[in-house]
C-alpha cells in the first residue's frame, strides 16, 4: 500500500507546491523589480481568503465569492502600495522589513476585529465535491484536483506573461537592471504598480483557492510567507522559473517528509524513537534542504544575473 | 548589502561625553527601582515587568551589536531566546537545576546554532541574510513544536527557578532583579568593550564599506561570523533568564513575530548605541503592558463596547505606530535625545 | 634584470561574447613606476581589479614575487604585499581620516580578534597610521571624518590607506581624476617621493603626471596591450599615436 499512499501524498505537495508558488511568483517579481522586500505579502494570502468567507458566506456561491474576492484583493493590494510601500521603494531593507512587518501586526488583528479571533470555515463549492476514483481503490478529492489543475494553469499563464509580452519583458529586463530599464523610457513606478497588484491577486487567489480546504484565520499567511521566502532563496531571487521548481520542491519535500520520516527512520532506529523523531525532524526537513542548496549555491539555483 | 542609516563610530569628544549621562541614568533607575518599587503597594508587579525589561534589553543590545555596528539584519534573533529557554527547561525536567551547568550549555548550544547557520547565511548577501535567519528561526520553532516530550506546542512549566550552586535563592524575586541586572551590565559592558575594540573597528568598518575593508587584507566572513556567534550567545543568556523569570518555556518565545519584535526595539530605542536596545527595549514593554489602558482612556468619545472591543484589539496600534516611526523618526529615542544637540 | 615582482600573463576578462581584456602581459620590475595609459574603456580599471583579485579572470595567470596568485582572493593578496586603491574613492566616511588609516595598519599587525581595548587609543596603529598621513601630506587632518574631507583630501586619504598596508606594489587606479591643480601637484609630488621606495602600477588621464614620473609605459587599447617602452619611445611611437593620441596632442 506504500505505492499508492507515496502517490497520494505527492499529490497533496504538489498541491501545497502549487499554492506556495502562487505566492512566490508574486514575491519574487516584485523584489526582482523593485528590490523591495515586502513580509506583507502573506497577509495578502489571508485577507484572499477571508474575502472569500465574507463573501461566500454573503452570496452563497463560492464561484461568485470568488469573482467579488479577486479585483477586491486586487484593489486592497494597490491601496496598501499607494498607503505604505511606495515609499519605501528608496528605503533600505530594514526599513521595508519593519515597515511591512508593522502592516502584517496590523492586519492580523485588524481580521480579529472585523471578523473575531475564531477559525471562519468556507464550504467546499458543490460542483467540486465529492472524491474520485484515480486509481484502483484510491480516492482523491476533487477540489484538490481542481486546485492542482488550477495552479497549473496558471503557471502556464504566467510562463506566457512573462516570456512572450511587452509587459513580460520589461518584467525580465527590470529584474535584471532596473535603472537600465528605467533609463530607456519606460515608467518603472507605473510598471511596479503592475507588478506589485499582479502579485498581490496571485497571492489573494491562493488564499481563495485554500479557504475551503482550511481553516481560515488570523496569521494564516505568516507561515506561508516564511515558505515563500524558502522558495525564492532556494530558486534564486527574481527567477520565476525557479521559483516554481523550488515551490514543488518543497512541496513535495514537505508533504512526503512528514509521512515518510518516521518510516525511513524505522530502518536504523526502534519503531517508538523513530516515530518521535520522525516527526521532530519532519518539519525541519525544508530548511535543512535550503541549507544544503545555499551551501553549494549561495544565490539560489537560477540565479538572475545582475 | 544593506545599507543602514550612518551612525557616528567616531563622535567628537564633546557630543560623547554628553550621551554618556544616558547610560548612566539608566543603569542608576535600574539600581534604585527596587528599592521604589517597594513603597509602589506593587511591589511583585513591578519587579516582574521590570525583570522583563532588562532581559528583553540584553537580547535586543545582542541584536543592536550585530544589526547596529555590522547592519546584519538577523530576522531570527528569537531562535537564540528560544534555545536558552529550552536548554533551561529540559536540563531542568532531567534533574540539572543548576546554572552553573545550565548557563553553560545554553551558551554552548547558542553558539553552535550560530555558528552554523551564520556560516551559511553571511555567505550570502543582504535580503539573502534576512530572508535566511528568518528560515532557520522558524525552523527551531517547527522543532520546538514537535519536541512532544518536552510539552510540544503547550510548552513546559519549570518546576522551580535555576539553583545558584544548589542554593535556592533566585526564587526570591528580588535576588532575580539583582541577578538580572548583573548580566545586564555584564553584556552591556562587553558590548561597549567590542565595539571600542580593534574586532569591533573592523565591523563598523565593514558596515561602511566591505569591498574596501577587503582592499585592505580582511576578510570580512570570519568578523561577522565571530560578531554573529557572540550575539546569539549573548540572547541565548537572555532565554536563560526569560525561562526562569516566567518559570515556563513555549515555542512562543521563538516565533517570527518575537524576532520582529527585537527588531522594532533595536530600532525603535536608536540603532547602533547599544543602551538605545535597552531604552528601546524598556518603550517597546511599557507600551505593551499599558497601551490598553491608554486606548481605553482616549477613546473616551465612543460607547463603551467599542472602547472595550479597541483596548482588546490594542495590538492593532502597534502596526501603525511601527511604520509612522520608519517613516518618520529616523534614528530612534536616542535619535530624539540626541537631536536638540545638534544645532 | 631580474626577476620581475609583478608579472601577467595572457590575461583574459570577458562577459559573455565582451571581451574586456585580451591576452595582456606585462611585467612590472622591482622599483619601476609602470604606467597604464589607454583611451576611455580600454579596460585599464577592469585590469586592476583583475591584478588586485576584485574580478576573477577568465584565463591567463598573474605572477606576484615569483607565487602564481591568480586564484587567490582580494584580502590574500594584500597579505602578500599586492595593495590597490579605488578610481571612485573608496572610504569608511564615518571614520575619522586617521581611523582609516589605522584599519590598514590593524590589517597587518597582530590579531583583529581581540574584543578588549579601545583600538582608537592604541599608539602602535595610531604611530605609523600618522606617519602614512604625513606622508601624502593629511597630518593636519588626521582627525576630520573622511566623509567630510575635499575631494582632493580623500584621493589622498586613499594613498595613505594603501601605503599603510604596508605593500610591495602598489595599484593606484587614477589617483588624479577630479583633483584640482594644486592638489594634482600635490599627489604628484607624493608619488614622486614614494617611487623610490615602492613599486607602482599606475592608471592615469593625466599625460604631464604620466610622463613625468613614469618609468616605463605600456598602452591599452580595445583590452590589449599594443605597446610598452620607456616614455621618450612611447611618445614617439606610430602605432601608439594613430591609436590613441590622434584626438589629443602629445605634452
Amino acid at each position: 500500500m506504500t505505492a499508492t499512499l507515496f502517490f497520494v501524498q505527492a499529490l497533496n505537495g504538489l498541491q501545497f507546491g502549487l499554492i506556495l508558488f502562487l505566492i512566490a511568483a508574486g514575491l519574487t517579481l516584485v523584489f526582482g523589480v523593485m528590490d523591495f522586500i515586502n513580509l506583507a505579502h502573506g497577509v495578502q494570502y489571508m485577507v484572499g481568503a477571508y474575502l472569500v468567507a465574507a463573501f461566500s458566506a454573503w452570496t452563497g456561491s463560492f464561484g461568485w465569492a470568488l469573482l467579488l474576492a479577486l479585483p477586491t484583493a486586487l484593489a486592497f493590494g494597490l491601496l496598501l502600495e499607494a498607503l505604505v510601500f511606495r515609499h519605501l521603494y528608496d528605503r533600505d531593507h530594514l526599513d521595508q522589513v519593519l515597515a511591512t512587518f508593522g502592516v502584517i501586526l496590523f492586519l492580523n488583528q485588524g481580521v480579529k476585529f472585523v471578523w473575531g479571533a475564531a477559525p471562519l470555515s468556507v464550504p467546499v463549492p458543490e460542483l467540486l465535491s465529492g472524491s474520485v476514483e484515480i486509481a484502483n481503490g484510491l480516492l482523491y478529492p476533487v477540489y484538490r484536483l481542481a486546485i492542482i489543475a488550477a495552479g497549473l494553469v496558471i503557471a502556464a499563464l504566467l510562463y506566457v506573461l512573462v516570456n512572450h509580452t511587452r509587459v513580460g519583458m520589461l518584467v525580465r529586463a527590470g529584474a535584471s537592471n532596473a535603472s537600465m530599464v528605467s533609463a530607456l523610457g519606460v515608467n518603472i513606478q507605473r510598471l511596479f504598480m503592475v507588478v506589485f497588484g499582479f502579485g498581490a491577486m496571485l497571492a489573494g487567489f491562493a488564499g481563495a483557492m485554500v479557504a475551503p480546504i482550511l481553516s481560515v484565520e488570523p496569521g494564516m499567511g505568516d507561515n506561508i510567507l516564511i515558505l515563500a521566502f524558502v522558495v525564492i532563496v532556494i530558486g534564486g531571487i527574481g527567477s520565476i522559473r525557479g521559483a516554481f521548481l523550488a515551490a514543488l520542491l518543497i512541496g513535495l519535500v514537505d508533504t512526503v517528509g512528514r509521512s515518510f520520516a518516521p518510516n525511513l527512520l524505522r530502518l536504523v532506529l526502534d519503531p517508538a524513537a523513530a516515530s518521535q523523531t520522525g516527526r521532530a525532524i519532519a518539519p525541519m526537513l525544508i530548511y535543512i534542504f535550503m541549507a544544503a542548496v545555499l551551501f553549494f549555491r549561495p544565490s539560489g539555483l537560477f540565479p538572475v544575473k545582475r | 548589502m544593506t545599507q543602514i542609516a550612518e551612525t557616528q563610530s567616531a563622535p567628537t569628544p564633546s557630543l560623547s561625553t554628553r550621551l554618556e549621562i544616558i547610560p548612566v541614568v539608566l543603569f542608576a533607575a535600574f539600581a534604585a527601582a527596587p528599592l521604589l518599587a517597594s513603597f509602589s503597594g506593587a511591589e511583585g508587579y513591578v519587579l516582574s515587568l521590570l525583570t522583563r525589561v532588562m532581559i528583553f534589553g540584553i537580547a535586543a543590545m545582542a541584536l543592536d551589536l550585530i544589526l547596529g555596528y555590522g547592519a546584519l539584519v538577523s530576522f531570527g534573533h528569537a531562535a537564540f531566546l528560544g534555545l536558552g529557554g529550552y536548554a533551561v527547561g529540559i536540563l531542568a525536567s532531567h534533574g540539572f537545576e543548576d546554572v552553573l551547568i545550565q548557563v553553560p550549555v545554553a551558551l554552548l548550544a547558542s553558539a553552535a546554532f550560530a555558528f552554523v547557520t551564520g556560516a551559511i547565511s553571511l555567505r550570502t548577501k543582504g535580503v539573502y541574510f534576512i530572508m535566511i535567519t528568518l528560515a532557520f528561526g522558524q525552523m527551531l520553532y517547527f522543532l520546538a513544536t514537535s519536541l512532544a516530550a518536552y510539552g510540544g506546542d503547550d510548552g513546559m512549566t519549570l518546576a522551580s527557578r535555576s539553583l545558584v550552586a544548589g542554593s535556592d535563592l533566585l526564587e526570591n524575586d528580588f535576588i532575580f532583579y539583582w541577578g538580572c541586572l548583573l548580566c545586564l551590565f555584564g553584556t552591556y559592558a562587553l558590548s561597549r568593550s567590542i565595539v571600542a575594540s580593534r574586532f569591533g573597528r573592523v565591523l563598523r568598518g565593514t558596515r561602511e564599506n566591505a569591498v574596501r575593508m577587503e582592499a585592505i587584507g580582511f576578510r570580512p566572513f570570519r568578523f561577522q561570523l565571530a560578531a554573529y556567534v557572540i550575539s546569539g550567545m549573548m540572547a541565548g543568556l537572555a532565554g536563560c533568564l526569560l525561562a526562569n523569570q516566567a518559570e515556563f518555556v513555549s515555542p512562543a518565545f521563538m516565533t517570527w513575530q518575537r524576532s520582529g519584535e527585537l527588531i522594532f526595539m533595536v530600532v525603535l530605542g536608536g540603532l547602533g548605541s547599544l543602551h538605545g536596545a535597552i531604552i528601546g527595549a524598556a518603550a517597546f514593554l511599557l507600551l505593551e503592558e499599558f497601551l490598553p489602558e491608554i486606548l481605553h482612556a482616549v477613546s473616551f468619545f465612543l460607547s463603551e463596547e467599542t472602547r472595550a472591543h479597541l483596548a482588546e484589539n490594542w495590538k492593532m496600534v502597534f502596526g501603525p505606530l511601527l511604520i509612522l516611526i520608519v517613516l518618520f523618526v529616523r534614528g530612534g529615542i536616542m535619535g530624539l535625545l540626541r537631536r536638540p544637540h545638534h544645532d | 634584470m631580474t626577476e620581475p615582482l609583478l608579472e601577467l600573463r595572457n590575461l583574459r576578462k570577458n562577459y559573455g561574447a565582451l571581451v574586456v581584456t585580451d591576452d595582456v602581459s606585462l611585467s612590472v620590475q622591482q622599483g619601476e613606476l609602470h604606467a597604464i595609459i589607454g583611451p576611455n574603456g580600454a579596460g585599464k580599471t577592469t585590469l586592476i581589479h583583475q591584478i588586485s583579485g576584485m574580478l576573477p579572470s577568465n584565463s591567463g595567470q598573474i605572477l606576484f614575487a615569483g607565487e602564481d596568485v591568480t586564484y587567490l582572493s582580494m584580502p590574500q593578496r594584500v597579505d602578500r604585499g599586492l595593495a590597490r586603491s579605488f578610481q571612485i574613492t573608496s572610504i569608511l566616511p564615518g571614520f575619522s581620516a586617521l581611523e582609516n588609516v589605522a584599519l590598514a595598519v590593524q590589517a597587518r599587525s597582530g590579531s583583529s580578534f581581540q574584543l578588549f581595548g579601545n583600538a582608537s587609543q592604541e599608539k602602535d596603529l595610531n604611530a605609523p597610521a600618522m606617519e602614512c598621513l604625513g606622508e601624502v601630506g593629511l597630518g593636519a587632518r588626521a582627525h576630520v571624518p573622511a566623509g567630510l574631507l575635499s575631494h582632493g583630501e580623500k584621493r589622498q586619504l586613499e594613498l595613505a590607506i594603501g601605503l599603510a598596508t604596508a605593500p610591495k606594489l602598489l595599484l593606484l587606479d587614477e589617483p588624479l581624476a577630479g583633483t584640482g591643480h594644486d592638489e594634482s601637484q600635490r599627489v604628484v609630488e607624493t608619488l614622486r617621493r614614494l617611487k623610490n621606495r615602492l613599486t607602482i602600477v599606475l592608471i592615469e588621464h593625466d599625460m604631464e603626471a604620466v610622463f613625468s614620473l613614469a618609468d616605463c609605459v605600456s598602452v591599452l587599447v580595445y583590452g590589449r596591450v599594443i605597446a610598452t617602452d620607456t616614455p621618450e619611445r612611447i611618445r614617439a611611437n606610430p602605432d601608439v599615436r594613430a591609436a590613441y593620441l590622434g584626438e589629443e596632442e602629445m605634452v
